[in-house]
């Protein structure tokens, strides 16, 4: 088992001190990524360590590992190679190069080479798609790849090479990578001036600098007005557009007619609803509205200003008047953590060999007893 | 490739994106120089509710896809409660398509920052996280040098610039999970747990961080407050339509000449934005394109002339989103599209909800089959049935997200799926490659 060094608890302590004093739970994620740095993946030594310094216990921590995508649970190489393979990059051809650099060196998705140098992943999109398709080192980017290039990034990487990505910073190790992940600065000289912007980031600029373009009327000394002033205004506004509404009366009805058939009457002729179009039966309750389904629930997720807000200040909250302390939920978790210790061999508590028996035989126990006996009795008869 | 016609170039509108073209714009020597932090000492002298009112007035939308008016959300942030407020900037960006956050925040990190501190001023939060894609790491390393920078300077910390405001910025990388895009799931993940959404009231305008007010602003949303207090609520109207104001960038990806970030006066079309970007590629002919990224339904050739606000795109039948324009030709199948969105809806659920965790689960089954040459005519009713059981049953807008492109590509191009279940499409999927699928 690691012992973590002296260095990473003192950073630890750092971390926790970003975030308010009753809050340390808020530093899991960047203490997670900290025992990353330290083994390369997340380790049942790397879960400890975090239940250790947030005093929670280790169920608490592995939940929350396993969760995210990042926390590796094997260890890593010391690159990840990550390919993206998500719809636009997938068919600007990055299957193809997950597929080459899969079979180059001979691993699968989440694999690691036999070396130690290098994870291969597929990867979900990683917000470039204007430079698909993509791959990352370490979550740097090589931008417009084909299978060539990216088996030759991988060739150099296995070389002792550091290939440097199109974009982003020259590349570091896994395990480096993961300490800015923590929230500590990259102290490698330069390294936070590496990469411009590329082409595509910059095409709409450079159009609008051809051809002198830009948004007139900027006056950076326009004041603030007070919040009286633009009420005011406002009101004025709103009984100058209902004068001119008042004027124009006779033409409004077309203008609605018009607002409102526009959400079903999308597509013209026979494809005027997805029902129809597939042929479905399935569909038996009929909208309340021609809107599609998607902007209705579009809608309801996000409403706009016209949406009344139920909790919006001022409205009441018809249940619960008293909103839960925070501290509530806090003490009952304290409360659960100390009657659930952690089980000390690297399991979740409760996990361990003897506590399977313990509730079975309590569970015999309660047989017996008023009140939960029959449903004691019938689950153990639903096993058999 | 011909000029664009000066009608269409006039709709751009370099405002967000325009210290880009600046290489060192990331430095604050720099973006003090090109009007940087002049917004902050502006907001300063103003009263708090002042600045609520200019954002209200303003007409700003969240850029985050959703499209809240963000001086109402500001607005919902009780006052004089005594508890304490909570700024959170939404910058995991993630959705398939979008692509115009990091972007940002690695060329202009000290934009974001700013607007951070003037928002934080406005709600009285004396503490902001920026929840940061764990994947974007060089912009995080730009940010958290803009941070670290602006400490140094005075603009963060104790008695900001001598007004007695005090705030705190703390940039958190995330780890890996698209739910945590969702606002009350960041919030959760903030917290230190698994990234699933909580359900909603409350909101986290009053339970939000620590159970406390808080407002979850989207990175393109917080980096437009500083322009608007210096040019004020009038001149960002000049910008966009009546509902949908100001300049968006929107993400053009896929089959076209010159794919990239324009940022465009609201309410462009699709027409105008392939004019600016150099038109298909040769031998590409528009087939199916995502308005704001792949929880938004498909639009089609039909739809070029769809003006790219809010209302318009509802109306036309889909969501603005993130504005990120996937752009599919006629050699591009949108089965297989839909089926890798699946893919990527399936591994992203959080596993909370049930329609959610199964319906992906099992509808990318039938895809693979479907797309395997095994599919049956029931596997259509299958996917349409799954989908209703998903779009407005499950927990978050996840699962709907995952609905859209299904329904959508079903509606447009049913005959797709038929070529593939009567065999006049080749299997795209074969025994190999499903194997050791995920």
């Amino acid at each position: 088992m690691t012992v973590f060094t002296e260095e990473t608890r003192a950073r630890a302590r750092e971390i926790i001190a970003r975030y308010p004093a009753d809050r340390s739970r808020s530093a899991l994620l960047p203490l997670l990524h900290l025992v990353q740095a330290e083994e390369g993946y997340v380790s049942p030594a790397g879960v400890e360590f975090c239940a250790e310094v947030l005093g929670l216990n280790k169920a608490q921590v592995g939940a929350v590992a396993t969760f995210y995508t990042m926390y590796k649970r094997r260890p890593t190489g010391d690159y990840l190679v990550s390919v993206c393979t998500n719809t636009m990059c997938n068919v600007l051809g990055g299957q193809e190069v997950y597929d080459t650099l899969s079979e180059h060196l001979g691993v699968g998705h989440d694999e690691t080479t036999a070396d130690g140098k290098i994870t291969l992943e597929h990867a979900e999109c990683l917000a470039a798609c204007d430079y698909g398709p993509v791959m990352t080192v370490n979550y740097d980017f090589f931008d417009n790849v084909d299978p060539q290039t990216a088996v030759g990034v991988v060739d150099e990487l296995r070389a002792g090479g550091r290939p440097m990505p199109t974009r982003g910073a020259r590349l570091c190790t896994l395990k480096e990578m993961a300490v800015q992940l923590a929230g500590f600065a990259d102290e490698r000289e330069g390294a936070v001036a590496d990469g411009g912007p590329g082409e595509p980031s910059l095409r709409g600029l450079r159009l609008a600098q051809q051809h002198g373009i830009s948004v007139p009327g900027f006056d950076p000394n326009t004041p603030i007005r007070s919040k009286a002033e633009a009420e005011k205004a406002a009101a004025e506004a709103k009984a100058r557009a209902e004068a001119e509404k008042a004027k124009a009366e006779p033409a409004a009805p077309a203008v609605q007619a018009k607002g409102g058939d526009g959400a079903s009457a999308p597509t013209g002729v026979e494809t005027a609803t997805p029902e129809q179009a597939a042929g479905s039966t399935t569909r038996d309750v009929k909208a309340p509205d021609d809107t599609s389904p998607q902007v209705r629930t579009a809608q309801t997720r996000q409403p706009d200003a016209a949406t009344a807000v139920p909790d919006a200040p001022g409205t009441k909250v018809p249940s619960d008047p008293v909103p839960p302390a925070p501290r509530d939920a806090q003490e009952a978790e304290a409360a659960g953590a100390a009657a659930n210790p952690p089980a000390g061999d690297g399991k979740p508590a409760g996990d361990e060999a003897g506590a399977q028996e313990r509730n079975l035989k309590e569970a015999e126990a309660g047989k017996g007893a008023t009140g939960t006996g029959p449903a004691v009795a019938s689950e153990t008869g639903g096993q058999k | 490739m011909t000029t664009p016609r000066p009608e269409t170039l006039a709709k751009l509108t370099p405002v967000l994106t325009k210290r880009w073209l600046s290489p060192d714009a990331w430095r604050i020597g720099t973006y003090e120089k090109l009007d940087g932090y002049a917004a902050l000492r502006k907001a300063l002298k103003a009263h708090p509710d002042d600045l609520i009112q200019l954002v209200k007035d303003s007409g700003l939308r969240g850029r985050g896809g959703a499209g809240f008016p963000t001086g109402l959300k500001w607005g919902f942030i009780p006052q004089g409660d005594g508890k304490p407020h909570y700024l959170v900037v939404n910058a995991d960006e993630g959705e398939p398509g979008t692509c115009k956050d990091l972007p940002l925040m690695t060329y202009d990190p000290h934009s974001l920052v700013e607007g951070v501190i003037i928002a934080s001023y406005a709600i009285r939060a004396n503490r902001a996280y920026i929840y940061i894609r764990g994947e974007a790491v060089h912009a995080a390393r730009r940010l958290r040098n803009a941070v670290q920078e602006a400490y140094a300077k005075g603009y963060l910390g104790r008695n900001i610039l001598g007004s007695g405001f005090d705030l705190e910025l703390v940039v958190h990388s995330g780890a890996g999970a698209y739910i945590c895009g969702e606002e009350t799931a960041l919030l959760d993940s903030l917290e230190g747990f698994r990234g699933q959404p909580r359900l909603r009231p409350p909101f986290p305008a009053t339970h939000g961080l620590y159970a406390s007010p808080t407002v979850v602003n989207n990175v393109g949303t917080i980096a437009s407050v500083p322009y608007i207090v210096l040019g004020g609520a009038e001149w960002w109207k000049t910008m966009g339509t009546e509902k949908s104001s100001g300049p968006m960038i929107y993400s053009l990806s896929g089959r076209i000449v010159n794919p990239g970030q324009y940022e465009c006066s609201m309410g462009i079309t699709l027409r105008e934005l392939l004019e600016l970007a150099g038109g298909m590629q040769p031998g590409h002919n528009l087939k199916f394109w995502t308005p704001g990224g792949s929880s938004t339904p498909l639009l089609t050739a039909e739809h070029l002339d769809v003006p790219l606000d809010f209302e318009s795109v509802a109306a036309a039948g889909s969501i603005l989103g993130t504005t990120a324009t996937q752009i599919f030709s006629d050699q591009d199948c949108p089965v297989y599209a839909t089926y890798r969105w699946l893919e990527f809806y399936h591994h992203e659920s959080c596993g909370k909800c049930t329609p959610c965790r199964e319906g992906n689960y099992w509808m990318v089954r039938v895809y693979r089959r479907i797309l395997s040459g095994q599919g049956t005519y029931e596997d259509l009713d299958t996917l349409l049935d799954t989908c209703d059981n998903i779009l407005g049953r499950s927990f978050c807008g996840l699962g709907d997200g995952a609905t859209s492109s299904v329904t959508s590509s079903l509606q447009y191009f049913k005959q797709d799926y038929l070529d593939y279940i009567e065999g006049r499409t080749a299997p795209k999927l074969s025994e190999k490659t499903l194997v050791g699928a995920h």
